[in-house]
């Protein structure tokens, strides 16, 4: 049943992550660095969808349910921290948010 | 070419493609649109790999919960997309695309290293029972029943902390 080699979707996954972190180091918007990591936990997602599936059990499927847990919980607290910094300096350009530089 | 290859291509495509726009829009809005095209194209992977939950579960938790709560505060800021990705300071993205390469080549190096088609026990065939609701929930509700009741205390937390981080400061 299983036609594909799983190279393929770990090399898809892999490039899917180096994108991401092109997105982190390249933008300057803190909401779209948000959702660079957003697609680097999806990248890892996807190893560990395939790896569940060509092992043939569901304990990775699982960890991704969990890690998903976590994503939302992260882009909410992340999400209303923007908001707050936005209160304050009215701007997310993380090149100018540097309170905790000296 | 029989039609799982073909998919996969086309799913495959489709997700690099929406990530590659999805870094290099200016604006912001737009980023998020890709994004989303980005998790339904992997929702599209994994229903090829037999994760029926979890395709479902990607599209109303990542694209419709996740992403609308994005959207929602990119609206709500309004900002203006003056960030020019061209402009900024050329040193700066010549270092992030080296170092994103560089990840790439040591991922792809562990990957052919190790082979793990070569290992992965032909026999351990994929069934469609692996993914289905049914075999995900009887695993949630008593080997990881601790996880499980842990994810719900983080989620009220994380609710909490979002209230509290984003609500107006009580005159003192």
């Amino acid at each position: 049943m299983n036609h594909i080699p799983i190279e393929y979707y770990l090399i898809l996954s892999a490039v899917m992550f180096s994108i991401g972190v092109a997105g982190v180091l390249i933008r300057r918007n803190a909401i779209v660095v948000f959702m660079c990591i957003e697609l680097m936990l999806n990248s890892a997602n996807l190893t560990l969808v395939a790896f569940s599936s060509y092992l043939g059990n569901s304990i990775g499927q699982i960890f991704v349910f969990f890690v998903m847990t976590v994503a939302a919980a992260e882009a909410a607290v992340g999400l209303a921290i923007i908001i707050a910094v936005f209160r304050n300096k009215q701007n997310i350009n993380i090149d100018e948010i540097n309170i905790f530089k000296w | 070419m029989n039609l799982e290859l073909v998919l996969f291509i086309f799913f495959a495509l489709l997700a690099l493609f929406a990530s590659i726009m999805m870094i290099t829009r200016k604006n912001a809005v737009l980023s998020a649109v890709f994004l989303i095209l980005n998790f339904f194209a992997l929702a599209g992977l994994y229903l090829l790999l037999n994760a029926q939950f979890i395709a479902v579960v990607q599209i109303i938790v990542y694209a419709g919960a996740i992403m609308v709560l994005f959207l929602f505060v990119l609206m709500l800021l309004n900002q203006r997309s003056d960030e020019s990705i061209l402009g900024q300071k050329n040193k700066l993205k010549i270092f992030a695309v080296i170092i994103s390469i560089v990840v790439l080549f040591q991922l792809a190096y562990i990957i052919f290293y190790s082979s793990p088609s070569s290992v992965l026990n032909p026999e351990l065939q994929k069934s469609i029972q692996s993914g289905s609701v049914e075999m995900i929930g009887k695993e949630l509700y008593t080997n990881y029943i601790l996880p499980f009741e842990s994810a719900g205390f983080l989620l009220l937390a994380a609710a909490i902390g979002a209230l509290v981080l984003a609500k107006k400061k009580f005159e003192q």
